[in-house]
């Protein structure tokens, strides 16, 4: 697994126009067949930067993405849509991004990113029409304020759940909270039979 | 106060409520598993020393990365590679340690599975399902409430037997009107996807509510539900009715007699409130409906049959129209059509393969068109050729399958060749979704059979007067 991602952080952007980018362009179902979740990266939105003799693409959307420096992608609306494949996280956290901005996160990528440290900030439609035109913008991503600050652009704050937020602060896992819970489990399973 | 259908399943398996700090605890009924999304939540729990909390909540089959090539009982199964054999088989020893019961190569329940729940009658009105599937709201066909998880989640369900969840908001989809003569629930869907978008159910749980959905029965019930998903819902459901209760009586996992009495009166509480609130209301109107198919790279940019592609209203709308090869204003029927794939969770039970039959019978898929008929279980299977339909099929020049979700997700071997222009009756026409390079078109099954038997897209009301002209 990837390094737990530490906050706040800065970063270039990178960006990807696409509107509706399903889970399928970020990671090819064909690649589902491990057993495990490390080392998607290389599987990361393979066919959009390969061809089918898995020669390098012209037209890569990916092309000049250095995630060493532009960890932050910015994608069109509805980023994440289609399948439940938590893949897609994986591969994206392998291939070196920590967040992803959208004016439009798809419901079940979002649940999945947040719980392996991508960090899913929904902007808001100016900001992300802002960003979407300013590939490399400087981005500063503070958790803790749930804050957005872009040098030379807009600043905005983001919305995250709270839970959400905080096991990805302490680094933990949910988990341990409903492990905790293990007597109101038991309970609701004798009240309910 | 008056509750919704949903509301009420909320509010029943809620071990804890949530907090403004914290998600509810959601109590599930039935943790369905497959062999893709299910490898790394078992590691987790091995690396952690957990035991599956209820192994007799947790129901497993092989769906995804199964060969659909027939094979002789006894001899290893022809997996497209080593890595699918090795998913599988994971998958077994998974649930072997933690007495789960699965339904592998030797059980007559195998299949896909959002065919095998309902099948097994584990699938019941008012459950919460879960599944490392995003095609989990095939169960809210039957008013359950059913959604799709991440493998992280599906660990927490092994675990605990919860869930963290927000309550989702919630959306009444309802239909007027009467579709026209041989449209399908998937046609239907289609229209609703259309209309309200990718991700206009984003956020929400639709329930589906109105006369034509009254009309359908369970399996076009389930087809609807499954798509919930393509327009982006956590899920979507359907109240149960006498239709839900007749098809699941007699099933293995319901009870008998008095308890089956007892239990379908419990179930008849199972709806909205007629006073309901609703975040959000949208009404579509069917009357007249016909059949769609869909002509971009996304499931909402379905069109009637006959219609033309619309002009493109941004980049997205561009690329895919390139990627298609399909020109605005064009008629998209008479599309020239490499290969036909009937199958997936949305259009693989026995009503679909006899609306497909229907179509094939006593006619030839046409020169150039390979087309792959695929059923949703070994159920299914046998059910077909009890009937006949397996001999409609073969002698129609198609190919007759083993069960699982073969070219939907085209992960197992089965795909088209790039370029390849497909008439799928799955529920993704994502780019590359069934093969790098490969353009699909979703449509009903009676479309799909439509289109091999005359080699183009193909209304099926129109086949018969093709024929006398």
């Amino acid at each position: 697994m990837s390094d737990p991602i530490t906050y706040p952080f800065s970063s270039k952007s990178f960006v990807l126009t696409q509107e509706n980018i399903d889970t399928d362009q970020i990671i090819p179902a064909r690649f589902l067949t491990t057993t495990s979740r490390d080392g998607l990266g290389r599987f990361a939105f393979h066919d959009w930067r390969y061809d089918g003799a898995g020669l390098p693409r012209n037209n890569n959307p990916l092309a000049g993405c250095e995630t060493a420096v532009t960890s932050v992608l910015v994608a069109g609306r509805n980023f994440g849509c289609g399948s439940s494949r938590e893949h897609a996280p994986w591969a994206l956290l392998d291939y070196g991004f920590r967040a992803v901005i959208s004016n439009e996160i798809a419901d079940i990528f979002r649940s999945n990113a947040a719980k392996n440290g991508l960090l899913p900030i929904v902007a808001p439609d100016d900001i992300h029409a802002w960003l979407l035109e300013h590939p490399g913008a400087e981005i500063a991503v503070d958790l803790a304020e749930q804050t957005v600050r872009i040098t030379d652009g807009p600043s905005f704050s983001f919305e995250i759940e709270p839970f959400a937020k905080h096991c990805l602060i302490e680094g933990t896992d949910p988990l341990g909270f409903l492990m905790s819970h293990m007597d109101a489990i038991q309970s609701f399973e004798e009240q309910a039979a | 106060m008056s509750r919704s259908l949903f509301q009420k399943i909320w509010d029943s398996h809620q071990v804890r409520a949530e907090t403004d700090d914290t998600p509810a605890i959601l109590y599930i009924d039935l943790h369905l598993v497959h062999e893709v999304t299910s490898p790394q939540a078992f590691s987790l729990l091995d690396a952690q020393g957990l035991k599956v909390r209820r192994p007799d909540r947790a129901l497993a089959t092989i769906d995804h990365s199964t060969p659909t090539l027939p094979f002789r009982r006894g001899s290893p199964p022809p997996y497209a590679s080593d890595a699918n054999a090795a998913q599988v088989e994971t998958l077994y020893a998974n649930t072997s340690r933690h007495g789960i019961e699965l339904h592998g190569w030797e059980s007559e329940h195998r299949g896909v599975v959002h065919v095998m729940g309902p099948e097994l009658g584990a699938t019941q009105p008012g459950m919460t399902i879960v599944c490392g599937d995003s095609h989990t709201a095939t169960h809210g066909a039957f008013g359950a409430l059913a959604f799709g998880i991440g493998t992280t989640e599906v660990g927490h369900v092994l675990a605990t037997q919860c869930l963290l969840q927000r309550k989702p908001k919630s959306m009444r989809v309802h239909l007027t009107g009467t579709p026209s003569a041989g449209v399908s629930a998937k046609d239907i869907i289609l229209a609703i996807i259309a209309q309200i978008g990718i991700d206009g159910g984003t956020g929400h749980v639709i329930e589906y509510t109105g006369d034509a959905i009254g009309a359908l029965d369970m399996d076009g019930r389930m087809t609807l539900c499954n798509m919930s998903i393509e327009a982006g819902a956590r899920a979507g459901l359907i109240a149960p009715d006498e239709t839900t209760f007749a098809w699941l009586k007699g099933r293995k996992r319901v009870p008998e007699g008095a308890a089956w009495e007892a239990q379908v009166e419990r179930w008849k509480a199972l709806k909205s409130d007629a006073d309901a609130v609703f975040d959000r209301l949208v009404e579509i109107d069917v009357d007249g409906l016909t059949p769609m198919v869909t002509w971009g790279t996304a499931p909402d940019t379905g069109i009637e049959i006959g219609g033309t592609i619309p002009q493109p209203e941004n980049a997205s709308d561009t690329k895919a129209m390139e990627y298609m090869g399909f020109k605005p204003g064009e008629g998209i029927s008479g599309a020239r059509v490499d290969r036909v794939f009937i199958g997936s969770c949305t259009n693989s039970r026995i009503s679909d393969l006899r609306a497909a039959a229907d179509i094939l019978r006593g006619r030839q898929v046409a020169p150039g068109v390979t087309a792959l008929i695929v059923p949703g279980s070994v159920l299914v299977k046998r059910q077909a050729e009890e009937e006949g339909l397996d001999r409609i099929f073969t002698e129609a020049g198609a190919q007759w399958r083993e069960a699982g979700c073969s070219m939907c997700i085209a992960m197992n071997g089965d795909k088209g060749a790039p370029g390849e222009l497909i008439v799928s009756t799955s529920n993704r026409n994502f780019e590359g979704r069934q093969g790098p390079g490969v353009r699909t078109i979703l449509a009903s099954p009676a479309v799909a059979a439509a289109a091999a038997v005359t080699g183009c897209v193909t209304d099926p009301a129109r086949l018969k007067e093709a024929e006398y002209v």
